[in-house]
Parts: structure tokens; C-alpha cells; sequence
């Protein structure tokens, strides 16, 4: 079986290099070990969590098989819901921010001026920086009455917000944090584009007169697009999954009004120890990303064909 | 002379933009800036100056004590140690296991492994934490730091297996082919031949492993109990726990992640090599 799949890979990807040979040693003994740890801690439970999402099961109480109860319930839960749009409204936010800004940032660090070496590396430490560290200091920023915010704000003449204490501005709040951490891995990839860009085209855009704005729009951001879209996938995939900055700031707070599924899903299986249905609420959940990474992907894929035709 | 008119203005048109792009970056960068130096400030006052409106960003008296406090009230030492030994082993282990795994994909072209690990990237942490809480439970290994150490290698092993693949698929096979007709095994092929050219690779992996299994909080707040708390659980608990005084908790936060912060400064070269190959990120 695996002696297969290796041959149709490696007819597949056309090995250029190597010419297959019959004495290509063998190399499955390299990755065993490893498949073995894979096996126990991702495979392992990514059936037990199929296995349990089918069962009804409190801890502490007697485990029954409950078919697809689990997931009717889930479809008439309007928690889940109301966790499922913030969730949305939190992703599309926390990725179109950070894209901006990670791009507009990559623009600016792809040229050269005194410093810049030093400037970037202190750009991107935010994204290295302990998320649950960063989320108590924000919190102590966005404390109505003695956070700094506020006073930055009454300083440019802005009357003191509510932050992550309001239902209304609390996923906003929580987004200015992600972005804060975030943008810096936007502009790296945009930075590894950019870098790679060709110098001809720019120089013959100069002689037909063309300014900044044209040249970014009509040469460097198609030619990025492809980075951008990158930048996208992998930011909609980690902001989906995004936990440690909304549970230490908000615990999905106040009342439900940050509760994006990953914390509801925490709070169910953790709070209420209901196993069988967070289970059920994880195999959702996995399949929303999956879908959602496949998505992106296509449209990549596509992005890049249409390219080329027009090149 | 007419060399002169011309070249002129260009140099001056070209410092003025330098120093145009530079104000812009300074721009970029401020709120990184503030926020570390604001950071900074709270865990250097006493609650007075904490309190205070307007806020005062240099006190008069800087509260070192807080940290004192710390360390003193909170076991801080255990946590730290705690810590050191989750992320330490995961990271190692996931390198013994990892890095010749890579090899093999890389070697294999095994794309549908790359793919399960690219898949592992996608599952949300906490769906790895039911199943693997309830084994640890029936395994009775809660109340060690045994049940962390493994379930960080959640994190690692995907972080180091990526990268590594990338790596090995970028270094020159006629080395490995040679030695291989010499006679070699290949376990001396990777030991000695694929291995050492990859040591800037390995250094990539070790370092985001281990900047992501320290700075994991989720599997911390289910796995841990009283004296098995990782650094970013204890400080979080700190918050929910205590009549909390800004001061100390600011110090705290800064004692988590400064660790990570000087890391970030000082490998920034692999750091950003790595987040730009694979851009793994785990949990």
C-alpha cells in the first residue's frame, strides 16, 4: 500500500533530480518514529473526538450512543449560532486589518533607509510575544476609568469608550489586539513577494511617466497577490482558532457577546464537562476550517491560473 | 558642471526620501513601542502611580519590589522551572522524532504526509484536548507534568517536521548519493552527510518550537494543577485569583514573555526564515 502511493507521488511530482533508481535506500525507517507520536496525539484523537461526538456523555454520568443527537442539537442551539456569526465577524476582521496594515508595513520595510534592520525586528516581536501576557496588559489599557487608551483618547478630544466592557464594541476591541500581534507576519510574507519582484517592468513604467500610486496598483500588487493570498489563508486560520487573547480578556464576555465557538466549545466540554457534545461542536468546527482552507486554496489556485493567461 | 546640476538634487531628493521612509516605519512601529514601554511602566509602580490621571509614564519611585513580590507570593520559581521542563522536552523530543522524519518526507516525496501534518495545522487545539485529557485521566498521569510534555508535542512536532521537509528538499542530493554508492548506510548517509548540512534548518525549528510551546496557554489551563502550571497559566491565574494589583501583574506578564521577547531579538534572522518558509503556527 504505502509502496504505492510513494511510486505515484514520485511519478507525479516528477523527480528531476535523482534519476529512480532501483538502490534508492530506504527511508521509512526515518519516519516511523514519527508517525507513531502523529498517531497518538493527533490521529489518536481526532477519532476518539468522531467516536464521542455520536455518544451523549456528561463526565461523571453514564456514556450512551446517541447517534446524531448531538449534531440535531447543535443545529437548534441558538448559543452556537450566535458563537458561529461572531466568529465570522471576528475572522474577516481580524484578517482584512492585519492585511492592510502587514502590507502598507512590507511596503515601507522593502526600502531602504537608515535603521531599518533594527526597526523591523522590533516590528515583529509582538507576534513572538506571549499572547495571554499581552491580553492582561490591553486589559489594563482598556480599564474605563484608569487605562491609557482613554486618556490617549480625551487627549484628541474623544469622550472615553467602554472597550472590551460593551457588547457592541467588545469584538472590535479584541480585533485591535489580534491586529496588533498579527500584522508582522502579513508583512513578512509580503516582504518575501516584494523581494522577489522583477526590476524591468518598473523601469519601463518610469519612462511612461507612471507615479507611485499607478505603479503599486497596476505592477507590484498583482505581482503580490499571490503572497497576499497566502497571508490570507494562513491569518483565516489562525484567527478562526484564535483563543488565548478573547478567553484571557473576555472569557466571551460580557454575557456571550465575545463567545466565538472556540470558547463555547471550551466552556462545554470544560465548563460543563459535556464531552459528547463539544465533541461534536469540535468535528463541526473542524470541518468549517477545512472548508474554509480548501476555499482559499481554490481561489488561489485560480488567482494564479488567470494570471498566467493574461500574461 | 553639468554633472554637478543634475546630481545635485537627486542626492538631496534621495536623503529626503530615506528620511521620509523612515518617519513612516517609526510611525509603524510606535504602537509596539508604547505598548512594550507602557508594559514596562505599569510593572514599575506602586499602585498610587498606577492609579493616577493622568497617567504618569516615568514615576518618581520605581516599585522593583513588585517583582520581588512576585517570585515571593506567587511561587513564581516553580512555574518558571515548570515551564522550562514542558517546553524543554517537548521541543527536544519533537527534534529527535522530527528532524529525521523531515528527512525521510523530503526524500520519500511523501506528499500525503506533509499533508496530515498540514491538516494538524488546521484542527483547533482544544479538539486534541478532549480525547487526550480523558486518556490522560484513565492513564493517570494528571497532577505530572507528563500530560503537558505530551500534549505540547502537538505543537512542536508539526512546527519541526514542516520546516525540516523544506529544508531537505532544498539541500543538494548528489553529497547523499555519493556516499551512499561508497557503501554507506543510510543512517550514515543522514548522520553524517544530510545532518550537518541542515543545521541551519534544525536551528530555525528548535526555535519556533520553542517559542510556541512556551507561549501555549491552552493546554495549560485544562492539563495543569496547582504545582504543574506553565508560566502563561500562572499568570493568568494571577488575574482571576487575587485581588489583583496592577503592578505585580504587570511585572508578571513581562516575566513570561520577556524571555521569548529577547529570543525574538537576538535569532530575528531564523525567526523570520522560518515563519516565512512554513509560517507553522501551533495550538
Amino acid at each position: 500500500m504505502a509502496s504505492v502511493s510513494i511510486e505515484t507521488a514520485r511519478t507525479e511530482t516528477g523527480n528531476k533530480r535523482s534519476k529512480p533508481s532501483r538502490l534508492a535506500p530506504n527511508y521509512w525507517p526515518f519516519v516511523v518514529p514519527a508517525l507513531i507520536v502523529i498517531g497518538a496525539v493527533i490521529v489518536f484523537p481526532w477519532v476518539f473526538t468522531l467516536w464521542m461526538s455520536v455518544n451523549s456523555w456528561t463526565l461523571g454520568q453514564e456514556q450512551t450512543f446517541a447517534g446524531l443527537d448531538n449534531y440535531i442539537r447543535l443545529a437548534t442551539d441558538f448559543r452556537f449560532w450566535e458563537s458561529l456569526w461572531h466568529t465570522l465577524i471576528f475572522t474577516v476582521l481580524a484578517v482584512v486589518a492585519p492585511l492592510f496594515l502587514g502590507t502598507l508595513a512590507a511596503l515601507i520595510f522593502d526600502a531602504q533607509f537608515p535603521g531599518r534592520g533594527f526597526l523591523r525586528g522590533v516590528f515583529v516581536m509582538p507576534m513572538m510575544a506571549t499572547p495571554v501576557a499581552i491580553a492582561l496588559v490591553w486589559t489594563m489599557m482598556y480599564h474605563p476609568q484608569l487605562g491609557v487608551l482613554n486618556y490617549l483618547l480625551s487627549l484628541v478630544g474623544i469622550g472615553p469608550q467602554e472597550w472590551i466592557y460593551n457588547r457592541y464594541s467588545v469584538i472590535p476591541s479584541l480585533v485591535l489586539v489580534e491586529t496588533w500581534q498579527w500584522t508582522p507576519l502579513i508583512m513578512l510574507i509580503v516582504l518575501g513577494g516584494l523581494a522577489a519582484l522583477p526590476r524591468e517592468p518598473y523601469e519601463s513604467a518610469e519612462i511612461d511617466g507612471a507615479n507611485a500610486w499607478q505603479k503599486f496598483r497596476y505592477l507590484t500588487l498583482p505581482m503580490i497577490a499571490p503572497f497576499l493570498m497566502i497571508g490570507v489563508i494562513i491569518r483565516s486560520i489562525d484567527a478562526i482558532k484564535s483563543f488565548d487573547i478573547i478567553y484571557a480578556m473576555t472569557q466571551g464576555g460580557p454575557g456571550t457577546a465575545s463567545e466565538t465557538i472556540n470558547i463555547y466549545l471550551y466552556n462545554t466540554a470544560f465548563a460543563y464537562y459535556d464531552i459528547g457534545y463539544g465533541s461534536a461542536m469540535a468535528v463541526v468546527f473542524f470541518v468549517i476550517i477545512v472548508a474554509l482552507s480548501f476555499l482559499l486554496m481554490m481561489v488561489r489556485a485560480r488567482t494564479n491560473w488567470s494570471d498566467m493567461e493574461t500574461r | 558642471m553639468e554633472h554637478a546640476l543634475t546630481k545635485r538634487p537627486l542626492i538631496r531628493r534621495k536623503t529626503l526620501d530615506r528620511i521620509g521612509l523612515l518617519f513612516a516605519a517609526l510611525v509603524m512601529v510606535s504602537p509596539v513601542v508604547l505598548f512594550f514601554l507602557w508594559m514596562i511602566s505599569l510593572s514599575l509602580k506602586y499602585e498610587i502611580d498606577n492609579g493616577a490621571y493622568p497617567p504618569i509614564l516615568i514615576p518618581e519611585n520605581f516599585a522593583w519590589s513588585n517583582y520581588v513580590q512576585v517570585f515571593r507570593e506567587n511561587n513564581f520559581f516553580l512555574y518558571f522551572w515548570n515551564s522550562v521542563l514542558v517546553t524543554g522536552a517537548a521541543t527536544l523530543l519533537a527534534l529527535i522524532i522530527g528532524v529525521p522524519a523531515g528527512y525521510g518526507i523530503a526524500r520519500l516525496k511523501a506528499d500525503k504526509a506533509a499533508m496530515v501534518i498540514m491538516i494538524a495545522r488546521m484542527t483547533p487545539g482544544l479538539s486534541f484536548l478532549i480525547p487526550l485529557f480523558l486518556l490522560f485521566q484513565w492513564l493517570n498521569l494528571l497532577g505530572t507534568l507528563w500530560p503537558q510534555i505530551i500534549i505540547h508535542l502537538v505543537v512542536t512536532v508539526p512546527i519541526v517536521v514542516w520546516i525540516m521537509i523544506g529544508y531537505f528538499e532544498t539541500t543538494p542530493m548528489e553529497l547523499e548519493e555519493a556516499a551512499s554508492i561508497d557503501g554507506a548506510t543510510p543512517w550514515q548517509v543522514f548522520r553524517l552527510v544530510a545532518l550537518p548540512i541542515a543545521k541551519p534548518g534544525i536551528v530555525v525549528a528548535f526555535i519556533l518550537a520553542l517559542i510556541f510551546s512556551w507561549n501555549n496557554f491552552v493546554f495549560g489551563i485544562v492539563l495543569a494543577s496547582r504545582t504543574t502550571r506553565t508560566l502563561p497559566v500562572a499568570v493568568y491565574n494571577m488575574l482571576s485569583f487575587e485581588q489583583v494589583s496592577w503592578g505585580p501583574l504587570a511585572a508578571a506578564a513581562l516575566i513570561v514573555t520577556l524571555p521569548v521577547l529577547v529570543l525574538t531579538l537576538f535569532a530575528q534572522k531564523q525567526i523570520v526564515a522560518g515563519l516565512t518558509a512554513g509560517a507553522v503556527k501551533g495550538g
